[in-house]
Parts: C-alpha cells; structure tokens; sequence
C-alpha cells in the first residue's frame, strides 16, 4: 500500500505520512507493523489534524509541494485494489498522477486546481461543524474517564447530529462506543446517508474512477468477509 | 468557584471558574493591554477588569462553545473564519502528532520534500 509508495518515490524526494485517526496508539499499531511502514506513521487521538484540515472522512489524502503549499486538497484516493469493486475508486488514475507531479512532470496537477480558489474546490468548514468538533472533544473526553459512557454517548450523539457529514465523528466513534465500525450500524448509516441523496466519498473531480480504469486494470471482487478475517489476524499476530 | 474541565481546541486544561463562567483570561493566553484582552497579534476591545465571560469571549471571537453543566466541561471549538482564513492562504498548517510508537513528527520537518498526507483509520 503506500509503504510501496513511499519505497518508490521517496527517492524522488517524496515524504509520505499518514495518519491514522484512531482512538489510541494500538488501534492502528497491528497495521503499521504488518506493512512495514517506514515512512512516519502518526495518530491523531484528539481529532488535531482532522479539525485543522476539516478531514471528514477517511481515506482522505493531501498534496503538500516543498514550499508547504496545499496543492491538491482533500481528495479520496486508494492505492490498493482491495476495496475498489466495493467503494467504485480505482488507484490507476491517482497513482499516475502522483508519480507524474512526484518526478516534476509539466501539467502533472490539473490546471483547474490552481486556477479555481482552494474553497470553490472543497468545502470549508462552517460554525456549526466546528460547534460539532466542539461536542466530539466533550465526548471523547468523557468516554475516557471510568463510569462516564452515558454521558460520552450523549455528547458523540450531538456532534454526529450537527455534523451528519462528518464520518471520522459517526463512524470513528463507533469503536469507543462498543458498536462494530464495520458492521450493520455501519451499512445503514451509510445506506441512509446515500439513499438522503448524499455522496458518502467527496473526491476532486479530474482523478475521479471511470470505467476504463476497470477495462485497463481488473481489480479482484471485494470480499468483505474475508478481508476482516485477515485484519483480524494482523490484530492478533502484530498485537503488543 | 468549582472545577471545570476546559477543552480549548484540543488542549484540556483544569480550571476554577464560577457558575458564570468568568476566568481569569491570562488561562486561555489572553492578555490585557490598553486596547482590550490581546493574544498574538488579536485584540478584542473590550475592558477586562478582574474575569472574563467565557461566553462572551467565545462570541466575540466567533468560537462555538458547547457546555456540559452536570460534567462541568466546556469546550471552545477554532472559528468557522479562522479554518476558512488559513484555507484561502494555500499553507497547510502545521502540526506535531505522535507516531504508533509515540514518537512526535512535525509537517514542518518535511518542508523541502512534497508530501502526501494519508489520512485513514483502523475502523
């Protein structure tokens, strides 16, 4: 995944850093450890760099140049085939594309990023989704302290409620929570989200998955079943 | 005066403040100066005699604030504007995050190397 990034294009002067925006240090401990990342693989416990870059998904993925300047802002791209029959996102047209602006290539960044304002291309966050971040730190904050999951719960409620969108709050405080992040709660969150006529994934449109991405490189079918059947195993063979 | 917790951003502190919810401003790095309570290069003119509103200062500075009363935690969230000001830069802001071994990396490190930032998650 993009330990192979980092392996390839880190020589080109390319720092890959990914953030796990999980609950604790472990949570993303099993993974990083079975792909052998070398690159820095942080955690962001408190929802920093979610709330500083209004993360309200995951994968969410940024490109910084050397002058530290957004060039392309939150975008959804995988670099692995695993989930792509599933979530329709196809890693082709993403890789390329980082490869080509990695190594300096002319016209690797479409033109219409730099040409239309970085808040014309994403959405930037309003009072009463910040009113939300506000709410989770109550939540997170009570949800770990002994004999507080009530009111925890109440707290993660809220925020869920005044940010609908923000799934690192819906679905990243399922696991604190006690509900399964990837079972039914998940599917009809999701489900009731899509069917409100909402996109679940908000991806910058000149790298978006088309069909021929399909034609030119198959991708396995998505089994979902046995892709936990795996994560379990490197929870349990990476525990420490 | 009681004990409340105080969740501003993502930095908690323990503070007293009583039921109105007044504290001595200089907890949040607010300073008085005579053109009002100043923090960096922000001044909000208002005259701070001895405490300061928390709800007020939250306000005047567009800062949502949630409440807990019976747990007695406040929390102050960054401004819409602030967020959406430092888009509109094209910087990407910096910051300081543990690795999965506790090891702390800044952004900033990085400056001189192209960077791509992955967010994701175990769930």
């Amino acid at each position: 995944m993009w330990q192979a990034v980092h392996e390839e294009l880190a020589p080109f002067g390319l720092s890959v850093i990914t953030i796990a925006i999980d609950a604790s240090l472990a949570a993303p401990r099993p993974y990083v450890r079975a792909a052998g990342a070398t690159h820095p693989s942080l955690v962001d416990t408190e929802h920093r760099v979610a709330d500083l870059y209004n993360f309200v998904n995951v994968p969410t993925v940024l490109w910084i140049d050397e002058a530290g300047r957004i060039v392309r802002p939150n975008d959804v791209h995988y670099v692995s085939t695993e989930y792509s029959s599933y979530t329709k996102f196809h890693p082709r047209k993403p890789l390329q594309a980082l490869r080509a602006w990695v190594r300096g290539e002319a016209g690797a960044l479409a033109p219409e990023l730099a040409e239309q304002p970085i808040d014309q291309l994403v959405a930037m966050p309003t009072s009463t989704d910040q009113e939300a971040r506000a709410a989770y730190a109550i939540g997170w904050h009570l949800a770990q302290i002994d004999g507080k999951s009530d009111a925890a719960e109440r707290w993660f409620q809220r925020a869920g409620e005044l940010a609908p969108h923000d799934f690192t709050i819906r679905r990243g405080s399922m696991p604190i929570r006690g509900i399964d992040p990837a079972g039914p709660a998940f599917f009809e969150m999701t489900a009731a989200w899509r069917d409100a006529g909402h996109e679940y994934y908000l991806a910058l449109p000149d790298l978006k998955t088309s069909d021929d991405d399909f034609e030119v490189e198959p991708v396995p079918e998505t089994d979902i079943a046995s892709i936990r059947a795996k994560d379990q195993r490197i929870r349990e063979d990476f525990a420490t | 005066m009681t004990t409340w917790t105080l969740i501003d951003e993502q930095r908690r502190m323990t503070v007293e403040m009583g039921a109105d919810l007044r504290l001595d401003p200089s907890i949040l790095g607010w300073q008085r100066k005579p053109e009002g309570l100043c923090r960096d290069d922000v001044c909000i003119p208002i005259s701070a005699d001895k405490s300061l509103d928390l709800a007020e200062i939250a306000h005047l500075l567009g800062r949502p604030m949630v409440i807990d009363h019976d747990e007695r935690i406040v929390a102050l969230a960054a401004s819409a504007t602030e967020r959406t000001e430092t888009w509109r830069t094209g910087m990407a802001p910096d910051f300081e995050l543990p690795d999965v071994d506790g090891v702390m990396h800044r952004l900033s490190d990085h400056r001189g190397r192209k960077v791509v930032l992955y967010a994701y998650a175990s769930w």
